[in-house]
Protein backbone atom coordinates (compact mmCIF):
# COMPACT_ATOMS: atom_id res chain seq x y z
CA UNK A 1 0.00 0.00 0.00
CA UNK A 2 1.53 3.04 -1.23
CA UNK A 3 -0.02 6.84 -0.20
CA UNK A 4 0.25 9.26 -2.58
CA UNK A 5 2.36 12.15 -1.43
CA UNK A 6 0.11 14.40 -2.99
CA UNK A 7 -3.14 13.63 -1.68
CA UNK A 8 -5.25 15.45 0.96
CA UNK A 9 -5.25 14.01 4.68
CA UNK A 10 -8.85 13.98 4.07
CA UNK A 11 -9.24 11.84 0.94
CA UNK A 12 -6.81 9.15 2.62
CA UNK A 13 -8.77 9.15 5.82
CA UNK A 14 -12.10 8.92 4.08
CA UNK A 15 -10.71 6.42 2.03
CA UNK A 16 -8.92 4.56 4.11
CA UNK A 17 -12.25 4.41 6.14
CA UNK A 18 -13.92 3.09 3.52
CA UNK A 19 -11.79 0.20 3.18
CA UNK A 20 -12.04 -0.40 6.77
CA UNK A 21 -15.65 -0.70 6.38
CA UNK A 22 -15.75 -3.06 3.22
CA UNK A 23 -17.06 -0.81 1.33
CA UNK A 24 -15.54 -0.50 -2.18
CA UNK A 25 -13.54 2.24 -3.37
CA UNK A 26 -14.46 3.50 -7.15
CA UNK A 27 -12.42 5.07 -10.11
CA UNK A 28 -12.78 8.58 -10.53
CA UNK A 29 -11.82 10.07 -13.66
CA UNK A 30 -9.73 13.61 -13.94
CA UNK A 31 -11.91 16.68 -14.49
CA UNK A 32 -10.25 18.35 -17.77
CA UNK A 33 -7.84 21.68 -16.93
CA UNK A 34 -9.40 24.75 -18.38
CA UNK A 35 -8.73 25.56 -21.95
CA UNK A 36 -8.37 22.36 -23.01
CA UNK A 37 -11.89 22.07 -24.44
CA UNK A 38 -13.84 24.44 -26.06
CA UNK A 39 -16.25 26.36 -24.34
CA UNK A 40 -20.11 26.09 -25.61
CA UNK A 41 -20.68 29.49 -26.56
CA UNK A 42 -18.10 30.32 -29.75
CA UNK A 43 -19.11 33.59 -30.85
CA UNK A 44 -16.74 33.08 -34.19
CA UNK A 45 -19.15 29.33 -34.80
CA UNK A 46 -22.38 30.92 -35.22
CA UNK A 47 -24.22 27.90 -34.76
CA UNK A 48 -23.04 28.02 -30.76
CA UNK A 49 -25.50 30.88 -30.40
CA UNK A 50 -28.87 29.22 -29.98
CA UNK A 51 -27.35 25.71 -29.09
CA UNK A 52 -25.33 26.54 -25.81
CA UNK A 53 -27.21 26.20 -22.35
CA UNK A 54 -27.02 29.72 -21.21
CA UNK A 55 -26.88 28.50 -17.24
CA UNK A 56 -24.01 27.13 -15.61
CA UNK A 57 -23.67 23.45 -15.66
CA UNK A 58 -24.42 21.56 -12.50
CA UNK A 59 -21.06 18.72 -11.33
CA UNK A 60 -21.92 15.21 -12.01
CA UNK A 61 -19.49 13.34 -9.03
CA UNK A 62 -18.40 10.12 -10.44
CA UNK A 63 -20.35 7.56 -9.36
CA UNK A 64 -21.12 3.71 -10.72
CA UNK A 65 -23.37 5.36 -14.24
CA UNK A 66 -20.11 7.60 -14.61
CA UNK A 67 -17.01 5.39 -14.01
CA UNK A 68 -18.65 2.10 -16.39
CA UNK A 69 -19.49 3.01 -19.93
CA UNK A 70 -20.59 0.96 -23.02
CA UNK A 71 -17.46 -1.53 -24.29
CA UNK A 72 -18.62 -2.20 -28.04
CA UNK A 73 -16.70 -5.15 -29.48
CA UNK A 74 -15.40 -6.70 -32.51
CA UNK A 75 -18.79 -7.56 -33.55
CA UNK A 76 -19.50 -4.35 -34.85
CA UNK A 77 -16.46 -4.52 -37.29
CA UNK A 78 -15.77 -5.70 -40.57
CA UNK A 79 -12.37 -6.41 -41.63
CA UNK A 80 -12.84 -3.92 -44.38
CA UNK A 81 -13.42 -1.16 -42.26
CA UNK A 82 -10.18 0.57 -41.19
CA UNK A 83 -9.66 0.26 -45.01
CA UNK A 84 -11.39 3.15 -46.58
CA UNK A 85 -9.97 2.55 -49.85
CA UNK A 86 -11.08 -0.93 -50.26
CA UNK A 87 -15.04 -0.65 -49.45
CA UNK A 88 -16.32 -0.22 -52.98
CA UNK A 89 -15.35 -1.76 -56.36
CA UNK A 90 -12.42 0.32 -57.12
CA UNK A 91 -9.60 2.37 -55.62
CA UNK A 92 -10.89 5.68 -54.94
CA UNK A 93 -9.27 9.03 -56.24
CA UNK A 94 -6.80 11.17 -54.07
CA UNK A 95 -3.61 10.77 -51.86
CA UNK A 96 -3.48 7.49 -49.91
CA UNK A 97 -2.78 7.83 -46.42
CA UNK A 98 -1.79 5.96 -43.56
CA UNK A 99 -3.09 7.49 -40.14
CA UNK A 100 -2.42 5.37 -37.26
CA UNK A 101 -1.32 6.67 -33.17
CA UNK A 102 -2.59 5.43 -30.15
CA UNK A 103 -5.64 5.97 -27.36
CA UNK A 104 -3.98 6.93 -24.12
CA UNK A 105 -5.33 8.31 -20.80
CA UNK A 106 -3.48 11.43 -19.09
CA UNK A 107 -1.75 9.25 -16.91
CA UNK A 108 0.12 7.59 -20.30
CA UNK A 109 -1.96 3.75 -19.95
CA UNK A 110 -2.92 2.78 -23.27
CA UNK A 111 -7.03 2.70 -23.62
CA UNK A 112 -7.17 -1.24 -25.51
CA UNK A 113 -10.01 -2.74 -26.85
CA UNK A 114 -11.88 0.54 -27.34
CA UNK A 115 -14.30 1.60 -30.52
CA UNK A 116 -13.09 4.23 -32.59
CA UNK A 117 -15.68 5.54 -35.59
CA UNK A 118 -14.40 8.22 -38.05
CA UNK A 119 -15.80 9.83 -41.01
CA UNK A 120 -14.23 12.35 -43.56
CA UNK A 121 -14.84 14.29 -47.13
CA UNK A 122 -13.74 12.56 -50.57
CA UNK A 123 -10.25 14.04 -52.01
CA UNK A 124 -12.84 16.85 -53.53
CA UNK A 125 -13.61 17.98 -50.05
CA UNK A 126 -17.24 16.01 -50.58
CA UNK A 127 -19.32 14.38 -47.89
CA UNK A 128 -21.36 11.19 -48.88
CA UNK A 129 -24.45 12.90 -46.98
CA UNK A 130 -27.81 13.65 -48.42
CA UNK A 131 -27.98 17.35 -46.64
CA UNK A 132 -24.71 18.29 -48.21
CA UNK A 133 -24.64 20.15 -51.19
CA UNK A 134 -21.13 21.24 -52.02
CA UNK A 135 -20.68 21.41 -56.05
CA UNK A 136 -17.67 19.19 -55.52
CA UNK A 137 -17.98 15.58 -57.26
CA UNK A 138 -18.54 12.55 -55.17
CA UNK A 139 -16.50 9.40 -55.76
CA UNK A 140 -18.10 6.52 -56.26
CA UNK A 141 -15.36 4.15 -54.70
CA UNK A 142 -15.14 6.39 -51.63
CA UNK A 143 -17.70 6.22 -48.89
CA UNK A 144 -15.79 8.13 -46.49
CA UNK A 145 -16.40 5.92 -43.02
CA UNK A 146 -14.62 4.36 -40.95
CA UNK A 147 -14.41 2.03 -37.94
CA UNK A 148 -11.77 0.22 -35.58
CA UNK A 149 -11.42 -1.15 -32.48
CA UNK A 150 -7.70 -0.45 -30.64
CA UNK A 151 -5.34 -3.48 -29.77
CA UNK A 152 -4.11 -4.42 -26.24
CA UNK A 153 -1.66 -1.41 -26.24
CA UNK A 154 -4.00 1.22 -27.68
CA UNK A 155 -3.04 1.61 -31.36
CA UNK A 156 -5.25 1.87 -33.96
CA UNK A 157 -4.73 2.53 -37.76
CA UNK A 158 -6.86 3.11 -40.74
CA UNK A 159 -5.96 3.50 -44.62
CA UNK A 160 -7.83 6.22 -46.24
CA UNK A 161 -7.25 9.04 -48.93
CA UNK A 162 -6.57 12.74 -47.65
CA UNK A 163 -9.79 14.94 -46.58
CA UNK A 164 -10.23 17.77 -48.70
CA UNK A 165 -11.30 21.27 -47.43
CA UNK A 166 -14.81 22.75 -48.49
CA UNK A 167 -16.74 25.86 -47.83
CA UNK A 168 -19.51 26.33 -45.57
CA UNK A 169 -21.68 28.84 -44.73
CA UNK A 170 -20.72 29.87 -40.98
CA UNK A 171 -19.33 33.48 -42.44
CA UNK A 172 -17.90 34.86 -46.07
CA UNK A 173 -15.76 32.77 -48.03
CA UNK A 174 -15.42 30.23 -45.04
CA UNK A 175 -13.84 27.06 -45.97
CA UNK A 176 -13.23 23.92 -43.10
CA UNK A 177 -9.42 22.87 -43.25
CA UNK A 178 -9.11 19.57 -44.47
CA UNK A 179 -10.04 16.90 -41.64
CA UNK A 180 -11.16 13.47 -39.93
CA UNK A 181 -13.66 13.34 -37.27
CA UNK A 182 -13.06 10.94 -34.79
CA UNK A 183 -15.20 9.47 -32.12
CA UNK A 184 -14.47 7.64 -29.49
CA UNK A 185 -15.84 5.70 -26.32
CA UNK A 186 -12.77 4.60 -23.79
CA UNK A 187 -13.78 2.69 -20.92
CA UNK A 188 -16.06 5.02 -19.14
CA UNK A 189 -18.94 7.48 -19.71
CA UNK A 190 -16.56 9.60 -18.79
CA UNK A 191 -13.90 9.05 -21.52
CA UNK A 192 -16.08 9.89 -24.25
CA UNK A 193 -14.88 12.01 -26.87
CA UNK A 194 -15.69 13.27 -30.17
CA UNK A 195 -12.91 15.66 -31.96
CA UNK A 196 -11.61 16.37 -35.10
CA UNK A 197 -8.07 15.42 -36.58
CA UNK A 198 -6.12 18.09 -38.53
CA UNK A 199 -3.03 18.08 -40.99
CA UNK A 200 -0.30 19.81 -40.47
CA UNK A 201 0.76 23.00 -42.17
CA UNK A 202 -2.82 23.28 -43.61
CA UNK A 203 -2.91 27.44 -44.20
CA UNK A 204 -6.91 27.11 -43.09
CA UNK A 205 -5.92 26.75 -39.80
CA UNK A 206 -5.52 29.84 -38.66
CA UNK A 207 -8.52 30.69 -40.13
CA UNK A 208 -11.06 28.30 -38.76
CA UNK A 209 -13.72 29.00 -35.85
CA UNK A 210 -14.14 25.56 -35.04
CA UNK A 211 -10.03 24.50 -34.62
CA UNK A 212 -9.69 27.73 -33.01
CA UNK A 213 -12.22 27.78 -30.35
CA UNK A 214 -9.73 25.34 -28.08
CA UNK A 215 -8.53 28.19 -25.93
CA UNK A 216 -5.39 26.84 -25.03
CA UNK A 217 -2.50 26.75 -28.15
CA UNK A 218 -1.03 23.53 -26.60
CA UNK A 219 -4.19 21.87 -26.31
CA UNK A 220 -4.96 23.21 -30.28
CA UNK A 221 -1.73 22.20 -31.51
CA UNK A 222 -2.66 18.70 -30.34
CA UNK A 223 -5.49 18.25 -33.01
CA UNK A 224 -2.84 18.52 -35.60
CA UNK A 225 -1.20 14.72 -36.67
CA UNK A 226 2.42 14.66 -37.14
CA UNK A 227 3.78 13.57 -40.75
CA UNK A 228 5.82 10.79 -40.53
CA UNK A 229 8.30 9.26 -42.97
CA UNK A 230 8.99 6.23 -41.01
CA UNK A 231 5.35 5.63 -41.32
CA UNK A 232 4.82 6.42 -44.97
CA UNK A 233 5.26 3.65 -46.96
CA UNK A 234 7.01 3.62 -50.22
CA UNK A 235 5.82 3.72 -53.77
CA UNK A 236 2.09 3.53 -51.84
CA UNK A 237 0.61 5.90 -49.06
CA UNK A 238 1.56 8.84 -46.66
CA UNK A 239 1.89 8.17 -42.96
CA UNK A 240 0.63 10.16 -40.19
CA UNK A 241 0.62 9.66 -36.68
CA UNK A 242 -1.71 11.19 -34.36
CA UNK A 243 -2.48 9.75 -30.58
CA UNK A 244 -5.36 10.54 -28.90
CA UNK A 245 -5.64 11.64 -25.36
CA UNK A 246 -8.68 10.60 -22.71
CA UNK A 247 -8.93 11.47 -19.26
CA UNK A 248 -7.32 9.61 -16.86
CA UNK A 249 -8.44 8.18 -13.17
CA UNK A 250 -7.14 10.36 -10.23
CA UNK A 251 -4.22 8.76 -8.86
CA UNK A 252 -5.51 6.19 -6.33
CA UNK A 253 -4.09 6.38 -2.83
CA UNK A 254 -4.54 2.73 -2.78
CA UNK A 255 -2.23 1.16 -4.98
CA UNK B 1 0.98 13.43 -17.44
CA UNK B 2 -0.28 13.74 -20.92
CA UNK B 3 -2.20 16.51 -22.10
CA UNK B 4 -5.80 15.54 -23.05
CA UNK B 5 -6.93 15.77 -26.37
CA UNK B 6 -10.08 18.62 -27.05
CA UNK B 7 -12.98 18.04 -27.98
CA UNK B 8 -14.79 19.21 -31.47
CA UNK B 9 -17.95 19.60 -32.45
CA UNK B 10 -19.72 16.47 -34.11
CA UNK B 11 -20.59 18.65 -37.09
CA UNK B 12 -23.58 18.44 -39.68
CA UNK B 13 -22.42 14.54 -40.93
CA UNK B 14 -22.23 12.23 -38.40
CA UNK B 15 -24.95 10.33 -40.05
CA UNK B 16 -22.68 8.86 -42.38
CA UNK B 17 -20.89 7.22 -39.78
CA UNK B 18 -22.39 7.26 -36.52
CA UNK B 19 -26.06 6.13 -36.44
CA UNK B 20 -26.50 2.33 -36.42
CA UNK B 21 -29.80 0.46 -38.01
CA UNK B 22 -30.09 -1.04 -33.84
CA UNK B 23 -28.64 1.82 -32.54
CA UNK B 24 -32.02 2.90 -30.24
CA UNK B 25 -32.49 -0.77 -29.47
CA UNK B 26 -30.93 -0.88 -25.90
CA UNK B 27 -32.74 -4.12 -25.85
CA UNK B 28 -34.63 -6.15 -28.60
CA UNK B 29 -37.86 -4.31 -29.19
CA UNK B 30 -40.76 -6.70 -27.91
CA UNK B 31 -38.33 -8.04 -25.24
CA UNK B 32 -40.11 -8.56 -21.79
CA UNK B 33 -40.35 -5.25 -19.95
CA UNK B 34 -39.11 -2.66 -22.50
CA UNK B 35 -40.35 0.31 -22.59
CA UNK B 36 -40.04 3.29 -24.83
CA UNK B 37 -38.16 6.61 -24.27
CA UNK B 38 -38.78 9.27 -26.58
CA UNK B 39 -38.41 13.29 -27.15
CA UNK B 40 -37.92 16.24 -29.19
CA UNK B 41 -34.77 18.09 -28.79
CA UNK B 42 -35.05 21.92 -29.41
CA UNK B 43 -32.47 25.06 -29.29
CA UNK B 44 -32.83 28.03 -27.83
CA UNK B 45 -35.54 29.81 -29.96
CA UNK B 46 -37.76 26.60 -29.33
CA UNK B 47 -37.16 25.22 -32.80
CA UNK B 48 -36.41 21.51 -32.75
CA UNK B 49 -33.12 19.93 -33.73
CA UNK B 50 -33.00 18.13 -36.75
CA UNK B 51 -29.34 17.17 -36.66
CA UNK B 52 -28.38 16.20 -32.95
CA UNK B 53 -27.20 12.23 -31.69
CA UNK B 54 -28.69 11.15 -28.47
CA UNK B 55 -26.94 8.42 -26.75
CA UNK B 56 -27.71 6.86 -23.43
CA UNK B 57 -26.37 5.00 -20.97
CA UNK B 58 -27.38 2.87 -18.07
CA UNK B 59 -28.02 0.10 -15.31
CA UNK B 60 -29.70 -3.08 -15.40
CA UNK B 61 -32.97 -3.47 -14.16
CA UNK B 62 -31.36 -4.73 -11.23
CA UNK B 63 -29.16 -1.80 -10.51
CA UNK B 64 -25.87 -3.34 -11.90
CA UNK B 65 -23.51 -3.02 -14.93
CA UNK B 66 -21.70 -5.36 -17.34
CA UNK B 67 -18.33 -3.75 -16.37
CA UNK B 68 -15.26 -4.09 -14.92
CA UNK B 69 -15.40 -1.41 -12.81
CA UNK B 70 -19.14 -2.52 -11.12
CA UNK B 71 -17.13 -4.90 -9.19
CA UNK B 72 -20.79 -6.91 -8.86
CA UNK B 73 -20.95 -7.37 -12.78
CA UNK B 74 -23.94 -8.21 -15.05
CA UNK B 75 -26.70 -9.40 -13.08
CA UNK B 76 -26.43 -13.17 -13.15
CA UNK B 77 -30.05 -13.74 -13.99
CA UNK B 78 -29.56 -12.06 -17.59
CA UNK B 79 -31.51 -9.63 -19.67
CA UNK B 80 -30.90 -11.05 -23.18
CA UNK B 81 -29.41 -8.37 -25.19
CA UNK B 82 -29.37 -5.83 -22.94
CA UNK B 83 -26.32 -3.62 -23.68
CA UNK B 84 -26.97 -0.55 -21.74
CA UNK B 85 -26.25 1.81 -24.24
CA UNK B 86 -28.67 3.26 -27.03
CA UNK B 87 -27.91 5.99 -29.70
CA UNK B 88 -30.53 7.43 -31.66
CA UNK B 89 -30.11 10.61 -33.77
CA UNK B 90 -32.79 12.95 -34.30
CA UNK B 91 -35.35 12.91 -37.28
CA UNK B 92 -36.04 16.04 -39.15
CA UNK B 93 -38.55 16.88 -36.64
CA UNK B 94 -36.41 16.92 -33.92
CA UNK B 95 -37.48 13.53 -31.82
CA UNK B 96 -35.70 10.63 -31.03
CA UNK B 97 -36.71 7.14 -29.24
CA UNK B 98 -34.96 4.58 -27.44
CA UNK B 99 -36.23 1.32 -26.36
CA UNK B 100 -34.68 -0.20 -23.38
CA UNK B 101 -35.57 -1.54 -19.81
CA UNK B 102 -36.16 0.42 -16.86
CA UNK B 103 -32.85 0.62 -14.81
CA UNK B 104 -32.52 -0.61 -11.34
CA UNK B 105 -31.70 1.51 -8.52
CA UNK B 106 -28.19 2.22 -7.90
CA UNK B 107 -27.02 1.02 -3.95
CA UNK B 108 -24.17 3.07 -1.97
CA UNK B 109 -20.98 1.14 -2.72
CA UNK B 110 -18.77 3.56 -1.90
CA UNK B 111 -19.97 5.18 1.37
CA UNK B 112 -20.96 8.32 -0.06
CA UNK B 113 -24.30 9.83 -0.10
CA UNK B 114 -27.39 7.79 -0.80
CA UNK B 115 -28.93 5.69 -3.21
CA UNK B 116 -29.27 6.65 -6.61
CA UNK B 117 -33.05 6.79 -8.20
CA UNK B 118 -33.51 5.15 -11.46
CA UNK B 119 -31.47 7.14 -14.36
CA UNK B 120 -29.98 7.32 -17.25
CA UNK B 121 -26.77 9.61 -18.51
CA UNK B 122 -27.72 11.08 -21.40
CA UNK B 123 -25.42 12.52 -23.73
CA UNK B 124 -26.64 14.87 -26.71
CA UNK B 125 -24.02 15.72 -29.88
CA UNK B 126 -24.94 18.31 -32.87
CA UNK B 127 -23.57 20.69 -34.95
CA UNK B 128 -23.52 23.88 -32.68
CA UNK B 129 -22.36 21.73 -29.26
CA UNK B 130 -18.31 22.36 -29.54
CA UNK B 131 -18.63 19.62 -27.09
CA UNK B 132 -21.08 16.87 -25.92
CA UNK B 133 -23.29 18.27 -23.18
CA UNK B 134 -24.58 15.63 -21.12
CA UNK B 135 -27.89 15.38 -18.80
CA UNK B 136 -29.76 12.94 -16.79
CA UNK B 137 -33.15 11.40 -17.03
CA UNK B 138 -35.27 9.98 -13.96
CA UNK B 139 -38.64 8.52 -13.99
CA UNK B 140 -42.12 9.92 -13.13
CA UNK B 141 -42.81 6.93 -11.19
CA UNK B 142 -40.31 7.07 -8.38
CA UNK B 143 -41.41 10.18 -6.52
CA UNK B 144 -39.53 8.91 -3.32
CA UNK B 145 -36.47 7.88 -4.47
CA UNK B 146 -36.08 11.11 -6.92
CA UNK B 147 -36.93 12.94 -3.32
CA UNK B 148 -34.03 11.01 -2.52
CA UNK B 149 -31.62 11.15 -5.17
CA UNK B 150 -28.02 12.28 -4.18
CA UNK B 151 -27.67 14.75 -7.95
CA UNK B 152 -31.02 15.56 -8.27
CA UNK B 153 -31.04 16.86 -4.69
CA UNK B 154 -28.27 18.94 -5.64
CA UNK B 155 -30.35 20.53 -8.41
CA UNK B 156 -31.89 23.83 -7.56
CA UNK B 157 -35.99 22.57 -7.04
CA UNK B 158 -37.53 24.23 -9.43
CA UNK B 159 -35.41 22.66 -12.59
CA UNK B 160 -35.32 19.71 -11.08
CA UNK B 161 -38.57 18.97 -13.37
CA UNK B 162 -36.63 19.08 -16.69
CA UNK B 163 -34.90 16.43 -15.38
CA UNK B 164 -37.73 13.55 -15.10
CA UNK B 165 -39.65 12.20 -17.59
CA UNK B 166 -43.40 12.69 -18.27
CA UNK B 167 -45.68 9.61 -18.61
CA UNK B 168 -47.64 10.11 -22.14
CA UNK B 169 -50.81 7.99 -22.08
CA UNK B 170 -49.94 6.16 -25.15
CA UNK B 171 -47.29 4.23 -23.03
CA UNK B 172 -44.03 5.91 -23.77
CA UNK B 173 -41.78 8.23 -21.88
CA UNK B 174 -41.52 11.57 -23.21
CA UNK B 175 -37.93 13.44 -22.18
CA UNK B 176 -37.86 16.73 -24.21
CA UNK B 177 -34.71 17.76 -24.27
CA UNK B 178 -33.90 21.92 -24.31
CA UNK B 179 -30.19 23.43 -25.09
CA UNK B 180 -31.22 26.69 -24.55
CA UNK B 181 -34.30 29.13 -23.24
CA UNK B 182 -36.68 29.44 -20.37
CA UNK B 183 -36.84 26.07 -19.72
CA UNK B 184 -33.48 25.08 -20.42
CA UNK B 185 -32.57 21.33 -18.76
CA UNK B 186 -29.91 21.02 -16.44
CA UNK B 187 -26.63 19.99 -17.80
CA UNK B 188 -23.80 18.61 -16.15
CA UNK B 189 -20.25 18.79 -15.83
CA UNK B 190 -19.07 15.27 -16.07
Amino acid sequence: MTVSASTPQSVRTRTAEQADAGLLVLPSYQRPAAGVHPPLDFEGYRSTALRHPKRPLALLPHRLTEVTGPLLGNDLITPTDADLTTQRGGEPLGQRIIVTGRVLDSGGRPVPDTLIEIWQTNAAGRYRHSREHHPAPLDPNFDGIGRCITDAGGRYRFITIQPGAYPWGNHYNAWRPAHIHFSLFGRAFTQRLVTQMYFPGDPLLPLDPIFNSVPDERARQRLIAGFDIELTQPEWALGYHWDIVLRGREATVFE
Amino acid sequence: MSGLTPSQTVGPYFAMRLPWPDGPYVVPEGSPGALTIAGRVYDGAGNVIPDALIETWQADPDGRFAHPDDPRGASPSGYAGFRGFGRCQTAPDGSYRIVTLKPGPLPVLTGEGDIEAPHLDVSVFARGLLDRVVTRMYFPDELAANAADPVLCSVEPARRATLVAVAEPEGHLRFDIRLQGERETVFFDV
